[in-house]
């Protein structure tokens, strides 16, 4: 499948359909992004799971760190890494050995590996690229436009007002899908060239 | 599965804007607080870090404020944008985000004259120095590039009127030399040309123009194309480095392609503070709601008033990149086949005095210094908006003595014709 571009209807499923998230390279540094991430969709009501192996013994907003997907000891739906690019194959070959498979494999703003994305899809488990579920959560139910974001969606509905755990609705009128052509043209251009 | 694309006319209603969550309300309500309450001390602290979602207080964001800001975003392809006071404050937030004190940037020597005022003078007390190029002369741009220069600012049609600007041409050379280029699009307005397509990275506006339209409020905003690769190079570091007012966040890595667009809002706005009013906010969205009617009309009209006045035996020339045979016309129909906007110059063979006489005649045209108003403006940019150049540099600007610059309005144009018609003969 074509990975530098998602339809909103693609990212739309997967955070519908997905309860439980284990996230790789998660840290309990404030400022980090994978921190922000965490927190964002523990508030948006996932199942979240740090895993990380220099930080076992520790928990993240009250849920306990795990050296790796496999000590996790249950099924999980999704694996959100947040490693760079070189480093996503290992945990993509970990994430195969886990047993029921995830539905789902995202890799953060600024990672890709195609050859790792082609061995999931190959396990028929769907792959999202270079995104972040907080953004793509935030932009599809309009969260982020309190940030002058585009979001990219319009609605002539009455939206509830967001409180803590709640899921919002993501079933808003796509105007683009995805990012912007621009920046996915920009995108494009960038992983050719690196 | 594809999604079904809402065109420019829904956006310019729809974008941004939702029924009221609290209330139902379906125009976008003017949200005239300085403050938010937080939820609880975890909240407050999750806004502050830049880690949640929501509003702090009104010279940051405003909800009414939002919405102006993802609407013009969303016209002009954009994955952000952030509303100002004004057309000047957007040009102060986005070259802070920039550039360092000893830097430079290139900038078309055909601009607004306010803005060629603030690049010489007020920006060098920033030390922040501009290199002018010539928009008729895109290899200028190439020369006029240094080690220093952090960016690249050109007009997409540039006032006081009549040039329409080779963005592509002048984006390959930004793109080359690794700065982003911003384009200053309010003569031209989304609805007449979308830069992001054409390659500008950033794109910024005076909404007190064609987008509000109805000349009642003073506003600016930055639009971030996302499209710029701020982490190369320690280029950037606003961007790219860790911030200490906020703990070490590095923006580009946290908010990935609409990094820029937040480091204008939490580095510069935050504390620079030119924030631009909810109330002002809300009449220039009522004004966007409109602005593909309005622009086509203003567009419709100014081609007719071109047509007359070239063919007026007391006009030496017209500078309207919508007419045949003008210097800009092929470029015009290359970028805004819709218009060439509505705002442009004209000579009068009977040179200053001609049109000093001109202005003092003409009784439907308003005699002030703004553009892109529902009224038609007129001004005579020598002695008004560009008066503080010296003779060469009015010339080079496109603003000579003899040059009387038309904004045309939405009135009808038969009347426009006859109002310049009694003013020319009286």
């Amino acid at each position: 499948m074509n990975h530098d571009t998602y339809s909103d209807d693609y990212i739309r499923s997967i955070l519908n359909g997905v309860k439980s998230i284990a996230m790789v390279g998660a840290s309990p540094v404030e400022v980090r992004p994978s921190y922000f991430a965490f927190k964002y969709l523990v508030q948006r009501g996932y199942d979240m799971i740090p895993v990380n192996p220099g930080h076992v013994g520790k928990s993240l907003l009250g849920r306990p760190f795990v050296a790796s997907l496999a000590d996790i000891g249950h099924p999980i739906d999704m694996v959100d890494i947040f490693r760079s690019s070189a480093h996503i194959m290992p945990v993509v070959g970990a994430a195969l050995q886990l047993d029921p498979l995830p539905k789902v494999i995202w890799m953060q703003l600024g990672a890709r590996d195609d050859d790792a994305a082609a061995k999931a899809e190959a396990a028929g488990i769907r792959v999202v690229m270079n995104r972040c579920p907080k953004i793509e959560y935030g932009r599809l139910s309009s969260e982020i436009s309190w940030m002058g974001v585009n979001s990219r969606t319009i609605s002539a509905k009455r939206a509830p007002i967001p409180t803590q755990g709640m899921r919002l609705s993501l079933n808003r009128t796509s105007v683009g899908g995805g990012a912007t052509a621009a920046s996915d043209r920009a995108a494009k251009n960038k992983s050719e060239l690196s | 599965m594809t999604d079904r694309l809402p065109g420019f006319s829904t956006l310019a209603v729809h974008a941004g804007a939702q029924p009221d969550p609290t209330t139902g309300a379906r125009a976008t309500p003017i949200y005239q607080t300085t403050s938010f309450v937080f939820n609880d001390a975890d909240h407050a602290a999750s806004l502050f870090g830049l880690q949640a979602f929501g509003n702090i207080y009104t010279r940051i964001g405003n909800p009414t404020n939002a919405v102006l800001e993802e609407r013009v975003a969303a016209l002009e392809g954009g994955t952000a944008a952030l509303a100002v006071a004004s057309g000047h404050a957007a040009q102060v937030i986005t070259l802070q985000q920039l550039l360092m004190p000893g830097d430079e940037f290139v900038a078309a020597r055909k601009l607004y004259g306010g803005s060629i005022n603030q690049f010489t003078h007020s920006f060098k007390s920033f030390g922040w120095n501009v290199v002018w190029a010539d928009t008729d002369d895109v290899g200028s741009f190439e020369a006029a590039l240094s080690p220093r220069t952090k960016a690249i600012f050109i007009e997409s049609i540039a006032n006081p009127g009549g040039t329409v600007t080779d963005i592509e041409a002048i984006a390959a050379i930004a793109r080359r030399a690794g700065v982003p280029l911003i384009v200053d699009n309010t003569l031209a307005s989304p609805y007449l040309i979308k830069p992001i397509d054409h390659g500008a990275d950033i794109v910024v506006h005076s909404l007190t123009k064609f987008l509000g339209g109805h000349g009642n409020s003073i506003g600016g905003i930055i639009v971030d194309a996302g499209t710029f690769d701020w982490s190369k190079g320690n280029k950037y570091p606003m961007l790219s480095e860790p911030r200490p007012e906020y703990h070490g966040i590095r923006i580009q890595e946290t908010f990935g392609n609409f990094a820029f667009a937040i480091a204008c809002r939490v580095l510069g706005l935050r504390d620079l503070g030119p924030a631009l009013s909810p109330f002002n906010a809300f009449l220039i969205l009522t004004g966007i709601e409109t602005l593909p009617l309005r622009m086509q009309k203003h567009c419709d009209n100014a081609k007719a008033v071109a047509e007359y006045l070239s063919g007026h035996k007391a006009v030496a020339a017209v500078n309207y990149a919508g007419l045949p045979g003008d210097r800009y016309n092929n470029v015009a129909r290359k970028y805004c086949p819709r218009g060439a906007g509505a705002v442009f110059t004209f000579s009068l063979k009977g040179g200053y005095d001609a049109g000093v006489k001109l202005v003092s005649n003409l009784k439907l045209f308003s005699h002030l210094a703004n553009v892109g108003d529902t009224r038609s403006l007129v001004i005579h940019p020598a002695s008004t908006t560009h008066s503080q150049l010296d003779d060469a540099a009015k010339v080079k600007a496109g603003a000579g003595p003899d040059i009387v610059r038309l904004s045309i309005g939405i009135e009808d144009r038969d009347d426009l014709i006859a109002d310049l018609e009694q003013a020319l003969s009286a």
